[in-house]
């Protein structure tokens, strides 16, 4: 539940429940697929597990229209600025979820070539952990980032 | 491979040719390799496209370190007439690492001499282009050299006690 | 090879007046600004100042157009002379794409809507896995290898497993060679699905993207039955593969072999006889066979050219040669022509499976050379030797004798070899990926020179490039 105090906490309360509540069911995704993740996600709106269920079958390539950036796979040192640049260019409210051990710490490629956890360049709200996480991980991770919208948790 | 023609008649040409070029064949005979000095090298790779090794499969470079000369540029052509690879092995010296790049011949070679130049440092005199291709161009070093580390951290556990 | 329609306005020979040259990338001049490369910054630091600013990281500037040797060298030709200097456009597409097929960059000098040159810039999937690879044991070098090319990844652990082994001078026993086999051409056939989804998507049908990811689950279940995952699996190991097939495997595969020739041949109803998908693919991408062998572009590509080379059959591996199968060549090296022989390559691919299936023979999935692949589990529990065995095998390794070795297989992308130099211990000296998508990227600019925009995103379809194979 949203912490507001004051006389109009009640109204304010409803009015955050209801944004939250259109927040979750319509997110659009930036695709940001990268490497074997992206392979997944793809097999994740595809029809055997379909995100259309959620909202959230629409991938708009440009970041612009999107508000949640699925980063998928690797990030290697070249790419570290354009994954920046493309998070900066996402208009708020804005989330990111990061999928995949790659993204979340490095993975099993601890060296030179890849930042090590792409939450030293953006802010990430939701880890999804595997190599790559099968589509029911990535809807779990998708679901709980819903759920953490819907509590108020994320306020930006 | 019991119908490939045999060693002797796909090299013979170039042997005859080349006398300074060491050909062995390892691994149980199954695979031809030709270790090449500088001076020869971009005459032979054009003299083993005519002799029918017109496929371009690979380049690469090795850092052997310790050894005399260091690096070593390895490329690997095919044959399809004769159904033959042929392997050349190219020594480079570590202090002046250049040699001639075989982008005449193969136009296939020019990322892969990139390539090497980028992770190794080896540079291909002739190249249209010798630029790094898989790594930032402001990087430094040359990272697939032995005395490059591998550039691991050391693994953090975060607390994350809830959810941020 | 050339009696395709090329799509060519105006004459594309090299002018004799002064080329235009082309103009200079703004960002290229980033000499002052030295980033610490060895730095891990530690999240919570502040952030370097460049991160923020940098718009055009790894510039990688368009050559000056006058030399004509190198325009013909790196593919690309100039504009006629009624071009005005700035009419040329300079156009960056990538690497955050939808239709780059991952991360790849193309800087397209633009003459109207005809491209006069093209430079692909790689490198924004660099993994250093070659690097990673020295410090792996060879047990461990697959899980490294198999996610270069991700979409086949089976593929690239047979590569590595082969080199491996003929270091090491091991034989496969006949039942671990064709359980290899059985799961190689499943992931040719994922593979072509993942292949004709981007295909059809790219082009504008994109129904296509549901219709192959529906079929390639089949094939996904089924290796995650036997090998514990979707994807990456790490299966097929230096010693023959890691586990045996489970029960039942064969009605798993008779629902493949029964569903996903239905989709294929609803898919060939859709697109063979459609006007629209015809106009967009038969004679753009050319690419002739000299060039084919030039650039070292191998498989599905070369072969629409019309070379007639299949590393099954010219250098047989694990066994494949003792099934029948016939290689579909196409004749004008355009994009319809690849997709004519990757729609007949996953037939082809099914009848192998078919064939597998009927003749699978029993006995060991892996050799019994102790030395490389450790004892059954039950026996650990029984004899100390074993013990010592498995922990000597999974925590430092088996030794692989000095030497160097190239081995390549046929991946659905085409020749993809493994190069490793040993120095007698456990880990590789040496493990370099000859990876065909680096070569079919490079072969971009031949391929789409002179031809229009809308043809690009065909052209890089049908190529199918996978940039985890291109960067390593």
């Amino acid at each position: 539940m949203a912490h507001r105090s004051g006389p109009s906490g009640f109204l304010l309360t409803t009015y955050d429940n209801a944004i939250n509540w259109t927040r979750t069911r319509s997110m659009w995704t930036a695709t940001f697929g990268l490497a074997c993740c992206a392979i997944e996600m793809m097999a994740t709106g595809a029809a055997h597990n379909d995100l259309a269920r959620f909202g959230m079958e629409v991938f708009r390539a440009s970041p612009r229209q999107a508000d949640l950036m699925i980063v998928a796979g690797r990030v290697s040192q070249k790419m570290a600025p354009v994954l920046r640049q493309v998070y900066d260019q996402m208009s708020e409210p804005k989330w990111v979820i990061s999928m995949g051990a790659c993204a979340s710490t490095g993975g099993m490629f601890n060296n030179y070539a890849l930042v090590q956890g792409v939450d030293e360049v953006v802010p990430v709200d939701v880890y999804v952990p595997g190599c790559p996480p099968g589509p029911q991980s990535l809807m779990h991770g998708i679901l709980t980032l819903q759920d953490k919208v819907m509590s108020g948790e994320i306020t930006r | 491979m019991s119908d490939s023609p045999k060693f002797d008649d796909v090299f013979a040409p170039l042997r005859k040719a080349f006398p300074d070029v060491k050909f062995e064949q390892v691994l149980d005979s199954k695979q031809d390799v030709a270790h090449v000095p500088t001076e020869d090298y971009l005459p032979f790779v054009a003299a083993a496209r005519t002799a029918g090794f017109d496929v371009f499969v690979d380049l690469c470079g090795v850092d052997y370190l310790r050894r005399a000369p260091r690096f070593e540029v390895v490329l690997n052509l095919l044959s399809h007439e004769h159904r033959r690879r042929l392997r050349i092995r190219l020594g480079v010296s570590g202090t002046e690492p250049v040699v001639p790049s075989i982008t005449p011949v193969f136009p296939g070679a020019n990322f892969y001499e990139r390539e090497a130049f980028d992770l190794f440092g080896i540079i291909f005199e002739g190249h249209p282009d010798l630029t790094r291709v898989v790594l930032p161009d402001d990087w430094e070093g040359h990272p697939l050299r032995k005395d490059y580390s591998v550039g691991s951290v050391p693994v953090r556990f975060k607390e994350s006690p809830k959810a941020q | 090879m050339s009696d395709t329609p090329n799509v060519v306005t105006g004459d594309s020979e090299a002018p004799t007046t002064e080329a235009p040259v082309a103009p200079e990338s703004t960002a290229s001049q980033t000499a002052d600004r030295k980033r610490q490369v060895h730095d891990m910054w530690v999240a919570g630091t502040e952030e370097p100042a460049w991160m923020r600013s940098y718009t055009n990281e790894g510039a990688q500037e368009m050559l000056d157009a006058d030399d004509e040797h190198l325009l013909g060298l790196t593919g690309g030709t100039v504009a006629g002379d009624d071009v005005a200097d700035d009419e040329l456009q300079i156009l960056n597409m990538g690497p955050q794409h939808p239709s780059t097929h991952g991360v790849l960059r193309l800087h397209l000098e633009l003459d109207g809507e005809t491209i006069r040159r093209v430079k692909p810039i790689i490198g924004y999937l660099h993994t250093g896995m070659e690097k990673t690879a020295e410090t792996l044991t060879y047990m461990q070098g697959s899980t490294n290898v198999t996610r270069m090319d991700y979409l086949s990844p089976l593929h690239m652990e047979l590569a590595f497993s082969l080199a491996v082994e003929s270091l090491l001078g091991v034989e496969i026993p006949e039942r671990g060679q064709a359980i290899r086999v059985l799961l190689t051409e499943l992931n040719r056939v994922s593979s072509h699905l993942v292949w004709a989804a981007t295909q059809g998507t790219d082009l504008g049908a994109v129904s296509m993207m549901i219709f192959g990811f529906r079929d390639r689950e089949y094939i996904l279940q089924f290796f995650e039955k036997v090998t514990g995952l979707r994807m990456n699996h790490n299966f097929i190991r230096p010693g023959g593969v890691a586990a045996d097939l489970p029960d039942g495997w064969e009605e798993d595969i008779e629902v493949i072999l029964d569903k996903v020739p239905q989709g294929v041949s609803e898919y060939e109803e859709l697109f063979n006889g459609n006007p629209i998908f015809r106009d967009r693919t038969m004679g753009v991408g050319v690419i002739t066979p000299e060039e084919c062998k030039a650039m070292g572009v191998s498989g599905p590509m070369a072969r629409a050219s019309g070379i007639n080379w299949d590393l099954r059959k010219a250098f047989p591996y694990s066994g494949i040669d003792q099934y029948e199968f016939d290689v579909p060549l196409g004749t004008h090296g355009d994009v319809w022509d690849r997709y004519l022989v990757r729609m007949e390559e996953i037939k082809q691919s099914l009848g192998i499976v078919k064939q597998v299936l009927e003749t699978m023979p029993s006995g060991d999935y892996r050799t019994t050379d102790r030395k490389v692949t450790p004892p059954p589990r039950k026996r650990i529990d029984e004899s100390m030797e074993a013990l010592i065995h498995h922990f000597k095998l999974f925590t430092s390794g088996f030794k692989v004798p000095a030497g160097e070795t190239y081995c390549a297989v046929e991946s659905p992308r085409g020749e993809l070899g493994m190069y490793i130099v040993s120095d007698g211990r456990e880990k590789p000296w040496r493990m370099h990926a000859r990876t065909p998508s680096f070569n079919h990227v490079q072969a971009l600019p031949t391929m789409m020179t002179d031809s229009l925009v809308a043809d690009i995103v065909a052209t890089i379809a049908s190529a199918d490039p996978v940039l985890g194979d291109v960067d390593r």
